[in-house]
C-alpha cells in the first residue's frame, strides 16, 4: 500500500508537472503550429453550443475554486466559517460540476456518434474526454460523500500540494483519505501530464493579450522610418550597422538585435 | 501624412464572362488539398444570387465587418475583444460547412472495377470529408447563371430594398438580365479579419498591404470568419487553421501576376500600385453613416503619385523609388481616382477594401417599350407561331441618358452592392462608360455625330483623350499595362535583416543548421 502511495501521489504528481512544464514548451518550441484548439464548430455548430458552452464555463469556475483552494486556503476557511456561506459556495460548485458533466457528456456523445466529426478525431482526443468525464463523474462522487470539501480541501490537500512544491512530499493525511478522493486527485495529475501530449494545451495559449493589443497589426520587413534619407536615391542601411563590435562578441546577435532595437525603437512590429 | 504603398486590383465586370478560369487556377495552385476542398480564395457569382457562402451579403445572418456605433466609433459587429473572447467556445455567428456546401468526389474507379452484372456501372458521389456516399445537396457554382430562380436570385440580399414591382419586373423572363461577380480577398485598409483575430495570427504587410494569416500562430479560435464580411476567410477543417486569399505573394515577390489575374480570359482584372494616407483610415472607416461618402472618405485616402510632396513623404516612410515608379503607371489608380470608373464592393462594411470593380453596363443598355405587335401577329401562321405579348427591345439612343435610366437592372440593384444604395453616383459611372462607347462609335463607326460625341463626353467630365485612354486600357491594354507590379525587394529586406555573409555557403551542401560552438 506504501508503494502504491508513493508512486500515484508523489511520484506520479512529479512526473505529471515535469513533463507538463517540459513538454508544452518543447512542443511549443519546436511544432508551434500544433498548438491549436482544433476546433470542430465548423462541421457541427449546433450540439456544440450544449456541450461546449456549459463544459468550458463550468470548468473555468471549477478549477479557479480549486485553484482558490490551493492559494488561500485560510481566507477560505474564513469565509467558509458562516454556515450559510459554506452552503452556497458548495452548493454553486455542485450545480457547475453538473452544468460541466451535461457539456463533456454532450461533447463525447457528438464526438462519437457524428460521422463527420470520427474524421477530426483522434485516439488522444477520446482518451482526453473519458478521463475527464470520469473525473467529474469521481468529483461529484467525492462531493456527495464526503461532504463540505471546499472546509477539508483548505486542511488536508492544499498542505499536500504545498508540500509536493516545496520538494519535501508529505502524504501522511492524504494517504488515509479514502480512496475515491484520493483517485481524483491521481487522475488529476494524470490529465496535467497529457497536457503536452493532446489538444489541451490550448488553454496554454489563451489568448488574454487580445485585450491589450490594438485592433490592427501591420508588419514590415523593414523599419519605414529609418530606411533612407527621403532626398536620396533608394538604398538601405542595415538597422543594427550602429552595434558595437564588441557588444557584437560579447552578445549573442539575437540579443544585440534586441538592445539595438529598444535603443532605436520598434523595428518589425508597428501599429 | 502616413504615405504606404498598397497592391490594389480592378475587376471590369463588363468584360467577365463568367468562365471560372481564375476560380481553377487559384485551387489548382492553392486549395487542392484536405480540409481546404470546399474553399474557393477566388470565386465567380451571379448576380443577382446569394452568392457563396449563401447570403454572404446579409450581415443581419453572418455579422461580418464594422458597425458604427453611437459615439461615433466603430466596432466589429459579431466579434471584438469582449465579445470575441466571451464567444471563444462557441461562435454564435459562424457559419459552418453546408452553408458553403459539402465537398464531395465520385467513385471512378467503380466505373471500371465493378464487376458484370446487368446493369450499368455509376460512379456514385462520395464526401470529401467522410468518404461516404451523399446526395449532393449543394457544390461549387451551384446557383451559376441561374438569375431569376426563385432559390437563388429572388434571395439575392441586395434586392431588400427594392419595391416588390421593381422586383417582380427584374425577374420576368423577358427582362431578366445578370452579371458575374468575381471576387477575391479585398486586402482591406481597415481588416476586419485583423481586428477580430484573438491571436494575433492575421496581419496586413506594410510593404504592399497584402493580409496574411501567420499558421504557426492560429489557433482555431475561428472569429476571423465571422469578421470578414466578405466571408474571404476559411476554416480549414482538418488542420484547425483559417486560410485566406495570400495575392499569391510568392508570385509577386517575383514579379509575376496572382494566378487568378494572369489566367483571366477574359482580362477584366488590373493589378496595381495605390499610394494611400494612413492617417487617414480611421476617419475614412468612421466618418459616414453607411451612405456613399464612404466612397468619397476612401478616394479621398488615395494620394496623387506624381505629387511631389507625396513622394517626399513616401520616401520618407522607406517606399521604394521602384514602388512609386509603378504607383504612376498604375492601372488601378486611373481606374480608381483619375476616371473615377471603379467603386469598392459594399463600401457600408467600412472595411476600406482595395478590390474595386467597374460595374457592368451591358444589363442595362436595352430596355423594354411597350410597342404595338398586332400588325405583326396577324402577319405570323396562326397555328405555328403566335407574338401575342406587346413589347420590344429598345436599344435605341435618342434620348441621351433615358436608356440608364429606364435599365433592365434597376440602378437600385447596382447601387445596394456599389455604392451604399446612391444611385447618382452609379448612375455617374454607367454614364461615362457609355460616353466613352458613344465617342468611340463616333470615331470607329461614325453613325454619330462628333458633335453629339463631344457634348456627351463634356457632360461627364471626360476628353476625347481620356476617353481614348480609358478604351485602350479597358480593351487593348496588354499584360505588361494590365499588371504593374513593384520589385519586392527581397534580397534588400534580406539583408537588413541578416549579414548575408554569414549564411553564404550555408546552402548548397546541405547544411541547414548554424554551427554553434557553445552558449
Amino acid at each position: 500500500m506504501d508503494l502504491l502511495n508513493n508512486f500515484t501521489l508523489i511520484g506520479l504528481p512529479y512526473a505529471a508537472l515535469v513533463l507538463f512544464v517540459v513538454g508544452s514548451i518543447y512542443r511549443y518550441q519546436a511544432t508551434k503550429y500544433t498548438y491549436s484548439s482544433l476546433s470542430s464548430q465548423f462541421l457541427e455548430g449546433k450540439q456544440l453550443f450544449w456541450g461546449s458552452m456549459p463544459f468550458h464555463w463550468g470548468i473555468l469556475v471549477l478549477f479557479l475554486g480549486h485553484l482558490i483552494a490551493f492559494l488561500m486556503p485560510e481566507s477560505l476557511l474564513a469565509f467558509n466559517s458562516h454556515p450559510v456561506k459554506l452552503l452556497i459556495i458548495e452548493i454553486s460548485a455542485f450545480m457547475f460540476a453538473l452544468i460541466v458533466l451535461v457539456g463533456i457528456l454532450t461533447l463525447f456523445i457528438r464526438r462519437i456518434t457524428n460521422p463527420r466529426l470520427q474524421v477530426v478525431t483522434n485516439r488522444m482526443d477520446l482518451i482526453v474526454e473519458i478521463l475527464l468525464i470520469l473525473e467529474v463523474i469521481i468529483g461529484i462522487v467525492v462531493a456527495l460523500n464526503f461532504r463540505w470539501g471546499s472546509a477539508w480541501f483548505p486542511a488536508v490537500i492544499t498542505p499536500y500540494l504545498n508540500s509536493l512544491m516545496i520538494l519535501q512530499p508529505d502524504i501522511s493525511a492524504v494517504a488515509s483519505l479514502p480512496s475515491a478522493i484520493k483517485l481524483h486527485i491521481v487522475l488529476a495529475f494524470t490529465i496535467i501530464l497529457l497536457f503536452p501530449f493532446t489538444r489541451l494545451v490550448h488553454f496554454l495559449v489563451v489568448p488574454l493579450h487580445y485585450l491589450r493589443r490594438p485592433y490592427q497589426r501591420v508588419i514590415w520587413s523593414w523599419d519605414k522610418k529609418q530606411v533612407r534619407n527621403p532626398d536620396t536615391a533608394w538604398s538601405i542601411t542595415r538597422p543594427y550597422e550602429g552595434v558595437p563590435n564588441f557588444l557584437q562578441k560579447l552578445v549573442p546577435s539575437e540579443l544585440a538585435e534586441k538592445y539595438m532595437q529598444k535603443l532605436k525603437g520598434p523595428f518589425r512590429y508597428f501599429k | 501624412m502616413d504615405v504606404r504603398s498598397q497592391i490594389s486590383m480592378v475587376f471590369h465586370l463588363d468584360k467577365c464572362i463568367g468562365c471560372h478560369t481564375c476560380s481553377i487556377a487559384c485551387k489548382n495552385i492553392w486549395t487542392d488539398r484536405k480540409g481546404a476542398e470546399y474553399m474557393w480564395w477566388n470565386n465567380v457569382e451571379t448576380k443577382p444570387g446569394t452568392g457563396y457562402p449563401g447570403k454572404w451579403e446579409d450581415q443581419e445572418i453572418y455579422k461580418g465587418g464594422w458597425k458604427k456605433s453611437s459615439g461615433g466609433k466603430i466596432s466589429l459587429k459579431g466579434a471584438g475583444k469582449l465579445r470575441g473572447l466571451l464567444n471563444i467556445f462557441h461562435n454564435p455567428h459562424l457559419p459552418v460547412i453546408d452553408d458553403y456546401y459539402e465537398p464531395f468526389t465520385y467513385k471512378y474507379l467503380d466505373l471500371i472495377e465493378a464487376p458484370a452484372g446487368e446493369d450499368q456501372p455509376t460512379a456514385r458521389p462520395v464526401s470529401l470529408i467522410t468518404g461516404k456516399p451523399i446526395d449532393i445537396k449543394m457544390g461549387p457554382n451551384w446557383d451559376d447563371d441561374l438569375s431569376g430562380t426563385p432559390d437563388y436570385a429572388r434571395n439575392d440580399p441586395n434586392l431588400q430594398e427594392l419595391s416588390p414591382a421593381e422586383q417582380e419586373a427584374m425577374f420576368q423572363l423577358e427582362r431578366m438580365a445578370f452579371f458575374y461577380l468575381p471576387r477575391i480577398c479585398n486586402h482591406c485598409l481597415n481588416p476586419a479579419c485583423v481586428a477580430s483575430c484573438p491571436s494575433g495570427a492575421i496581419y496586413k504587410r506594410g510593404e504592399d498591404g497584402v493580409v496574411l494569416i501567420n499558421q504557426e500562430v492560429c489557433r482555431a479560435w475561428r472569429m476571423c470568419v465571422t469578421a470578414c464580411p466578405y466571408k474571404k476567410s476559411y476554416y480549414n477543417w482538418g488542420t484547425g487553421k483559417s486560410e485566406k486569399c495570400i495575392l499569391c505573394y510568392p508570385r509577386l515577390e517575383a514579379g509575376f501576376a496572382p494566378a487568378c489575374m494572369h489566367s483571366c480570359v477574359g482580362r477584366i482584372r488590373y493589378l496595381g500600385v495605390l499610394l494611400y494616407d494612413a492617417d487617414k483610415i480611421e476617419s475614412a472607416a468612421t466618418k459616414h453613416n453607411n451612405d456613399s461618402s464612404a466612397i468619397d472618405l476612401q478616394m479621398d485616402m488615395l494620394l496623387d503619385p506624381f505629387d511631389p510632396e507625396v513622394i517626399h513623404s513616401a520616401k520618407e516612410n522607406g517606399v521604394a523609388d521602384s514602388t512609386i515608379k509603378a504607383a504612376q503607371s498604375s492601372p488601378t489608380y486611373k481606374f480608381v481616382k483619375e476616371w473615377g470608373l471603379a467603386v469598392p464592393l459594399h463600401p457600408e462594411f467600412r472595411t476600406l477594401p482595395m478590390l474595386f470593380y467597374v460595374p457592368p453596363l451591358l444589363p442595362v443598355m436595352a430596355s423594354l417599350s411597350e410597342v404595338n405587335n398586332i400588325k405583326q401577329e396577324k402577319k405570323l401562321d396562326s397555328i405555328a407561331k403566335s407574338w401575342n405579348d406587346n413589347w420590344l427591345y429598345d436599344t435605341s439612343t435618342e434620348e441621351l441618358w433615358g436608356t440608364i435610366e429606364q435599365a433592365r437592372f434597376p440602378l437600385k440593384y447596382m447601387a445596394n452592392m456599389f455604392t451604399a444604395g446612391d444611385e447618382e453616383k452609379i448612375k455617374e459611372i454607367l454614364k461615362k462608360l457609355m460616353a466613352v462607347r458613344i465617342h468611340r462609335r463616333s470615331v470607329t463607326v461614325g453613325d454619330i455625330s462628333e458633335e453629339r460625341s463631344q457634348a456627351t463626353l463634356k457632360d461627364v467630365g471626360l476628353t476625347p483623350e481620356m476617353a481614348d485612354d480609358i478604351f485602350s486600357l479597358t480593351a487593348l491594354a496588354k499584360f505588361d499595362d494590365r499588371f504593374v507590379i513593384p520589385a519586392a525587394h527581397r534580397e534588400q529586406a534580406m539583408e537588413m535583416m541578416d549579414f548575408v555573409g554569414t549564411t553564404k555557403g550555408a546552402t548548397g551542401f546541405g547544411i541547414k543548421q548554424d554551427l554553434k560552438r557553445s552558449l
